[in-house]
């Protein structure tokens, strides 16, 4: 871990709220450079919707986030294109374009963004498919062929079509039997060692807390409620933090974590 | 997509020396910086034979797509019979492109199979009977299922039948309504032109009467339904299938068929002959203004012509038509809906299908009628 002080994401006092409801309330967090950093929480917590400020979807209330050092808010539309550029991004469900073959799907932010020949484009998106862990078949293929642990492998393949310095993964390993989602899991890590990446993700998963991330914040109320390594939060005195490593779920992947060291 | 900053390019030179050649390499080998060496570097003249050392001491940065490309290069060079050494590259990047040399397979992706021209008709008409067979098999599956709730009628689902008559009906009122309006007038102003010349005013009386009621009022209404309600239908039930709600419909053992196809069918073959009247009395409506205002043929004069002219076999025929129009249109959209797979594409794509087969099915089947009428003398 290489928490050097060299934020990529810097998320200072953000408020957001939809009509009536707060969403965040004072919400304070920095991803250091290198690391691999998880957002976790309950459901309807808003962790995708911070998700979807740091991608730039939606906008929050006040407060400022940067990202690679510059202020989201305000941000020109030519300037927030060359931003894009530089982060990766896997939806939760995929959001691979069904009109598309798997290469063509991986082929297209590089046909966008360079001046690549199209055989050089055709080469790259086999290799990162490869990368992912899909046969070479999988590329000819449409999404809706694909089972839902390949589709996630060709979504993260599209996701790392430009090598991003910033990796975002929202929810990796929902909807995946325990298998593929350990396999996954191993997989976001093999690359961020390979490729040099900061990852940012989102997950329910709390054996790919305990295992692959390297800092965790816990979102609930609005509010950051526990931030830091999985063994310094297992220590956190906060009622919802401790609900959420002490109930029978989060007690069973502790163990399981203790009992392999 | 220039970034303010210069942009950072990647160099490579080849040296020939007595002993090897060597490709010198410098710069930013990412993204950004290689589109103009993957040229220049197709360019390059090898030597025949002998030694290429492959020098990386000054590439200051490398992205796997720029590991790629030196890959790709140092695997050409090695298939024309040259034996390759690396030197100089940073453990960083010596490592990513250890990455990319394991991962590459031996060949490029496949593309996809292209045909002939002469496979690709086959496959198209193969492909068009193969639809046509299976809207036959639909419209018999229909069959079946309507014959089943007749003999079960307690398995009708009214509620969907009265909800898609309103959908398919009344909500359609105001749009068939102003049209049929509209054409009325514009027969009507059509023929004045000529009546007036004749001084047979009156006769607009039956050309309106007899055109609107025979042929336009019908085929209009049909077309206007199959381009609201058709390809409503096809997209409701392309959607259902992408989201895998045709198939939960059929584990919770309710037909698809019951549920989605025989009250939309129903509904509009009673929707349909309704909706034409309704647009035979607006059309006449539109005929009527434009002869007093023209041709200065009164409400009272029109209707007493109207009535000779008009024989009630006239608006039979018109009507006649609606039902079977009405069982094209709901096939076809619920056929085409059922032919979704896979993804949002298809669904677009299915559903503009539903609307061109079923217009185009409507006039033919007019075209049809129109033939059968003559020579049946009506």
């Amino acid at each position: 871990m290489s928490a050097t002080n060299d934020p990529v994401i810097e998320i200072r006092h953000l408020h957001t709220r939809f009509g009536n409801a707060v969403v965040h309330d004072d919400v304070n967090l920095v991803v250091q450079r290198g690391e691999i950093f998880a957002l976790a929480g309950s459901s309807g917590c808003g962790k995708s919707t911070l998700l979807r400020e740091i991608i730039q979807l939606q906008q929050p209330v006040s407060g400022s986030i940067k990202v690679f050092g510059s202020e989201l808010r305000g941000m020109r539309v030519d300037q927030a294109t060359i931003m894009r550029r530089r982060l990766g991004v896997m939806f939760e469900r995929g959001a691979l374009f069904s009109a598309l073959t798997v290469a063509e799907n991986v082929g297209m932010p590089l046909r966008e963004h360079t001046d690549l020949s199209s055989e050089l484009i055709d080469e790259i998106a086999a290799i990162k498919i490869a990368l992912v862990g899909l046969p070479d078949s999988a590329g000819a293929k449409y999404p809706a062929e694909l089972s839902g642990g390949m589709r996630k492998r060709a979504a993260l393949a599209r996701a790392i079509a430009l090598d991003p310095e910033l990796l975002i993964l929202d929810e990796p390993t929902a909807g995946l039997d325990p298998l593929s989602a350990s396999s996954l899991d191993e997989l976001v890590r093999h690359l961020k060692e390979l490729l040099g990446l900061t990852i940012l993700m989102i997950t329910h998963d709390i054996d790919l807390l305990w295992g692959a991330a390297d800092r965790v914040a816990i979102l609930g109320e609005g509010h950051v409620l526990g931030e830091g390594t999985m063994k310094e939060l297992s220590k956190s005195e906060h009622p919802m933090v401790r609900e959420y490593f002490y109930g029978p779920r989060g007690r069973a992947a502790w163990e399981q974590t203790w009992n392999r060291k | 997509m220039s970034a303010p900053t210069p942009v950072p390019k990647a160099v490579a030179n080849l040296e020939k020396t007595r002993e090897a050649a060597i490709l010198r390499c410098s710069g930013v080998w990412t993204l950004q910086g290689i589109p103009l060496l993957e040229r220049h570097i197709a360019q390059l003249s090898w030597p025949a034979s002998g030694a290429v050392i492959f020098d990386g001491v000054a590439v200051t940065a490398m992205d796997s797509a720029g590991a790629w490309l030196i890959f790709r290069t140092l695997r050409q060079i090695e298939r024309m019979g040259l034996s390759v050494t690396i030197k100089g590259l940073r453990p960083e990047h010596q490592a990513l492109l250890q990455l990319i040399q394991t991962h590459a397979s031996g060949e490029n992706a496949p593309g996809l199979p292209r045909h002939s021209f002469l496979n690709q008709l086959g496959r198209n008409i193969w492909r068009h009977l193969d639809e046509f067979n299976g809207l036959l098999a639909f419209l018999g599956e229909i069959a079946v299922a309507m014959l089943r709730s007749l003999a079960h009628p307690s398995r009708i689902r009214w509620r969907a039948i009265l909800y898609n008559l309103q959908i398919a009906g009344f909500n359609a009122l105001p749009i068939v309504g102003l049209l049929a309006f509209l054409m009325g007038v514009v027969v009507a102003y059509q023929g004045a032109v000529q009546l007036v010349r004749y001084g047979a005013n009156i006769f607009v009386a039956d050309l309106v009467g007899l055109s609107i009621l025979r042929e336009m009022a019908p085929l209009m209404t049909a077309i206007i339904v199959a381009g609201r309600s058709g390809s409503a239908y096809a997209a409701q039930i392309g959607t259902m299938k992408v989201t895998e709600e045709i198939d939960a419909l059929q584990t919770i053992g309710v037909s698809p068929m019951e549920l989605l196809v025989l009250p939309k069918m129903l509904a509009l073959l009673v929707a349909l002959p309704l909706l034409t009247v309704y647009s035979d009395i607006l059309g006449v409506l539109g005929g009527m203004i434009v002869a007093q205002s023209q041709l200065d043929v009164s409400f009272t004069d029109f209707l007493d012509r109207f009535d000779d002219a008009v024989k009630m076999s006239s608006f039979l025929v018109g009507l006649g038509k609606a039902p079977v129009f009405a069982a094209i249109i709901a096939l076809v959209g619920c056929f085409q809906g059922f032919r979704v797979s896979g993804s949002a594409d298809s669904v677009g794509r299915q559903t503009t299908i539903s609307v061109v087969q079923a217009i185009f099915l409507v006039i033919v089947f007019d075209a049809l009628f129109s033939v059968i009428f003559s020579w049946l003398d009506i």
